[in-house]
């Protein structure tokens, strides 16, 4: 982990979900082009949402990217919708605006009819008022089976959750054993490709506020007072500093190792039936290689085994994974995009190959040069990047 | 040791009363050519021989009348409290933190005699020790602020606490039992990562102007008189000022992109100011010498630019708790607008997030604590793997650091959403005396 307040905004599920089943949210100036659909409305949209009425600046709208400037001029938090021809579902929203505030909604719409909805107060059906999307010409790929997509891809991700915090467990369970019983050697060989699990769905991992930080704190985040537990302790106890450092007793291995067995089993139980969004899994790939960014290119995780590799390895493969699973979608909405992710990803494994040993295992870090540590750097930036515009792009 | 200071608080007394005065009698070295040059500044400038005269004059032998200014082209160095605290907050800054060589009490007091008169210099854009004696000797001014506009120059000087004690505990200058019980080393806070070479120090000197070369032609002019005495230990640039010390000023944008120090304790605050910058007199009966004066919080904050900018706009303004474009609270209203903590959206959950950055840092939260922000945009090239090496350069004046910083910087460590992005490299805390009258040096209270 790499501070104690980082985690998945696993509690925003409720309205992220109503927007994972409109249209396309994406920025269009910093849209990273491709998606086909170009901004149907000449210029933002203004709309002034009071206590009593709901201003919208025009009420009609050529097809294709829609861009609402709305401010809220009255004296109750509001918010603001574009509900389709039904008055039911929701097209496109944002909530939470401030009294005095303005938030931009961008919105894909094909040409129908519509309701533009303020809601000062965020109670009742909102003000509400008829709005047309004409035919603009632009090509809004088919928009029917996204619904369909977004829960496959949810239900995917879960499954891959699932099955990452199984194995963890698992290997967990052998890791521990070997290390209460002195195995050194043996857990040592076992601690890096243990903890892959843990790696690859860090960010789900690190929601748990409780759990991360007593299971994979960093000596180097440790308050004054802190207990030490969890993985890294045990890291150090495995490959200690020469000097100035006192190995733990038997009793202290076992309380150790029993406390991580215990919290391994708290994160497999809790994770059985947690459900995901696509805005959660696309900042959860983001967050992954900002986890590769800021720990493990610097070979700041794991600074007693040396085997950051192994991490950056497992970040960058939940990350594919999410990005995987959400390819249905995002190949239909911003097919640019998709291709260069495909193409960074590529370009990145082929560089972390190069520093393999063995089967599944990866040199040490401090084996790597400094151009090499730069390289792989570089690669994870222009991973980045675009990774960052994916969740925008699905949601 | 004395020789190797180059000026005697005389030419100090000279400079800032009475020019007319001969002030090379009783000083020695270069003070014939200090002399010199405040002759040539008293003929070129106006009756008046305050330091701010000094300054008006200049502007007014160099530039045509300018429009009635919004604040003064340069401010007195001499004063009941020290400039650069509650001075309208320049655009530029070099901090630097110095370690003292030498064993000396009177080295010490030589060096603050010394730097008092050159800061007296410095602040009125007047070259230090005046003109060169000799073309066979090097020029006593360094040079580089040779026609600059004296640009609203601060020099602010502080101690801290291994003036008083050494790393064992040892009273390095007999100043020990007059050490202020707030002035220890700053606590390790969570998720800190101290760079040694980036922190502490026996005595620091902020330099703020508006034109970073008068602030670096300070610091670079202040260190060559101490040499011999004391060394620089570290240093810091700042380019863009992050916060406002006077409702005069707007409020500008820190490296993330957000108006910083919208909340900041101004100067047209006086009785705030009191309460929470300037120590008062029974605050610490052991250090009547710093009643006056203040504590200066020093913090070297990096912060992770590149992953910053890969993040939602809505994540950017949930960490901070205001929106980008106007610094508005997300509770709504304007800049200036107080924040409603209690205030929630959907689903109940707060508008201004439990973990933002204003709700940690408002005052509601720290007991009623507040703080003089003064802090610096800074970029020092880029590291290794290409990442800008760029944070903010946090520098916060208050009463007492064990109940306005620590407590806070505690909370924020470990509760503030933002730290995900910031990494605390240096750190350091001083104990800022009150200002000098003329003919005194810094911190004469506490060498009485």
């Amino acid at each position: 982990m790499t501070s104690p307040t980082r985690g998945l905004a696993l509690t925003a599920a409720g309205t992220a979900a109503l927007i994972a089943l409109a249209g396309c949210t994406d920025n269009p100036p910093s849209s990273s082009s491709g998606g086909g659909a170009s901004s149907g409305a000449a210029g933002p949209m203004t709309v002034t949402s009071t206590d009593a009425e709901c201003t919208v600046s025009t009420n009609t709208a050529g097809s294709g990217n829609l861009v609402f400037d709305v401010t809220n001029g009255g004296s109750k938090v509001t918010e603001f919708y574009l509900l389709a021809q039904d008055g039911l579902r929701i097209v496109g929203e944002v909530e939470n605006i401030g009294p005095g505030l303005s938030r931009e909604l961008v919105v894909r719409a094909v040409p129908g009819t519509y309701y533009t909805a303020c809601k000062p107060g965020m109670v009742g059906s909102g003000i509400r008022h008829p709005f047309t999307v004409t035919d603009s010409g632009a090509d809004l790929a088919a928009t029917g089976a996204d619904a369909e997509l977004v829960k496959q891809a949810n239900a995917q991700y879960a499954s891959y959750v699932k099955d990452q915090t199984e194995q963890l467990k698992a290997e967990t369970a052998r890791f521990v054993a070997l290390y209460k019983a002195g195995q050194d050697d043996r857990a040592r060989a076992l601690y890096a490709p243990a903890r892959v699990h843990w790696e690859r769905i860090e960010p789900v991992a690190e929601s748990f506020g409780d759990l991360d930080p007593r299971m994979d704190l960093r000596e180097a985040d440790l308050e004054p007072g802190q207990k030490w537990t969890g993985w890294h302790a045990i890291e150090k106890d495995l490959w200690p500093p020469k000097t100035g450092y006192t190995a733990f007793t038997p009793a202290q291995r076992a309380a150790m190792a029993d406390q991580l067995t215990k919290d391994t089993d708290e994160l497999y139980r809790r994770t059985r039936s947690m459900t995901f969004t696509v805005d959660q899994i696309g900042n959860g790939a983001k967050g992954l290689l900002d986890e590769v960014a800021k720990g493990k290119v610097t070979g700041e995780e794991e600074i007693w085994s040396h085997t950051d590799l192994y991490d950056f390895q497992a970040n960058v493969d939940g990350a594919r994974v999410a990005w995987e699973g959400l390819r249905p979608i995002l190949s239909k909405r911003d097919a640019a995009l998709d291709a260069q992710l495909q193409l960074r990803f590529s370009a990145l494994q082929k560089l972390l190959d190069t520093h393999k040993e063995g089967k599944d295992g990866f040199v040490g870090y401090t084996e790597l040069s400094k151009a090499e540590v730069k390289a792989l750097s570089d690669a994870v930036n222009a991973l980045s990047e675009p990774l960052s515009k994916l969740t925008a792009a699905v949601v | 040791m004395t020789e190797s200071i180059p000026h005697a608080v005389s030419d100090d007394a000279a400079a800032s009363t009475a020019p007319v005065a001969d002030g090379s009698t009783g000083s020695t070295g270069r003070s014939g050519m200090s002399r010199r040059g405040l002759l040539g500044w008293a003929g070129a400038g106006a009756a008046a021989m305050g330091v701010a005269g000094f300054a008006g004059g200049r502007a007014s032998a160099q530039e045509p009348p300018p429009p009635p200014p919004a604040a003064p082209d340069a401010y007195p160095f001499h004063g009941e409290r020290q400039a650069g605290i509650v001075t309208p907050a320049q655009d530029r800054l070099h901090f630097a933190s110095f370690d003292l060589t030498t064993t000396s009490r009177e080295d010490v007091v030589a060096l603050l005699t010394a730097w008092t008169a050159a800061a007296a210099e410095l602040t009125a854009g007047r070259p230090v020790g005046g003109d060169p004696a000799s073309y066979d000797a090097p020029p006593n001014d360094t040079g580089e602020a040779s026609g600059l506009a004296a640009s609203r120059l601060t020099l602010t000087f502080g101690f801290g606490p291994t003036l008083f004690r050494d790393a064992a505990g040892k009273d390095r200058f007999g100043l020990a039992a007059r050490q202020p019980a707030a002035l220890r080393r700053l606590p390790h806070f969570p998720a800190d990562n101290l760079d040694p070479r980036r922190s502490d120090g026996d005595l620091c000197v902020q330099a703020c102007a508006d034109d970073p070369q008068v602030a670096v032609h300070a610091i670079r002019n202040l260190s060559r008189i101490a040499f011999g005495t004391a060394a620089l230990r570290w240093s810091q640039l700042g380019f863009g000022r992050t916060s406002s010390t006077s409702t005069s000023q707007a409020t500008p944008r820190n490296l993330f992109g957000f108006k910083d120090g919208t909340a900041n304790l101004k100067a047209e605050d006086p009785d705030a100011v009191s309460r929470h910058v300037w120590v008062g007199a029974g605050d610490d009966p052991r250090a009547g010498w710093l009643a006056g004066g203040s504590y200066l919080v020093a913090r070297r904050i990096n912060m992770t630019i590149e992953t910053w900018d890969r993040t939602s706009l809505s994540e950017q303004e949930s960490l901070v708790g205001r929106d980008r474009k106007e610094g508005a609270p997300l509770s709504g209203g304007t800049e200036f607008t107080e924040p409603d903590f209690a205030l929630t959206g959907r689903g109940g959950a707060p508008l201004v997030a439990m973990n933002s950055h204003v709700r940690l840092a408002h005052p509601s939260q720290n007991g009623g604590v507040q703080m003089l922000r003064r802090g610096y945009n800074f970029t020092d090239g880029n590291d290794e793997l290409g990442r800008l090496d760029a944070g903010l350069f946090f520098i916060a004046y208050v009463r007492d650091p064990r109940t306005q910083y620590v407590p806070m910087q505690t909370r924020m460590s470990r509760q503030d959403g933002l730290m995900e992005y910031l990494q605390h490299r240096g750190s350091a805390l001083f104990a800022v005396p009150p200002g000098a009258r003329p003919g005194e040096h810094i911190g004469r209270a506490l060498f009485a």
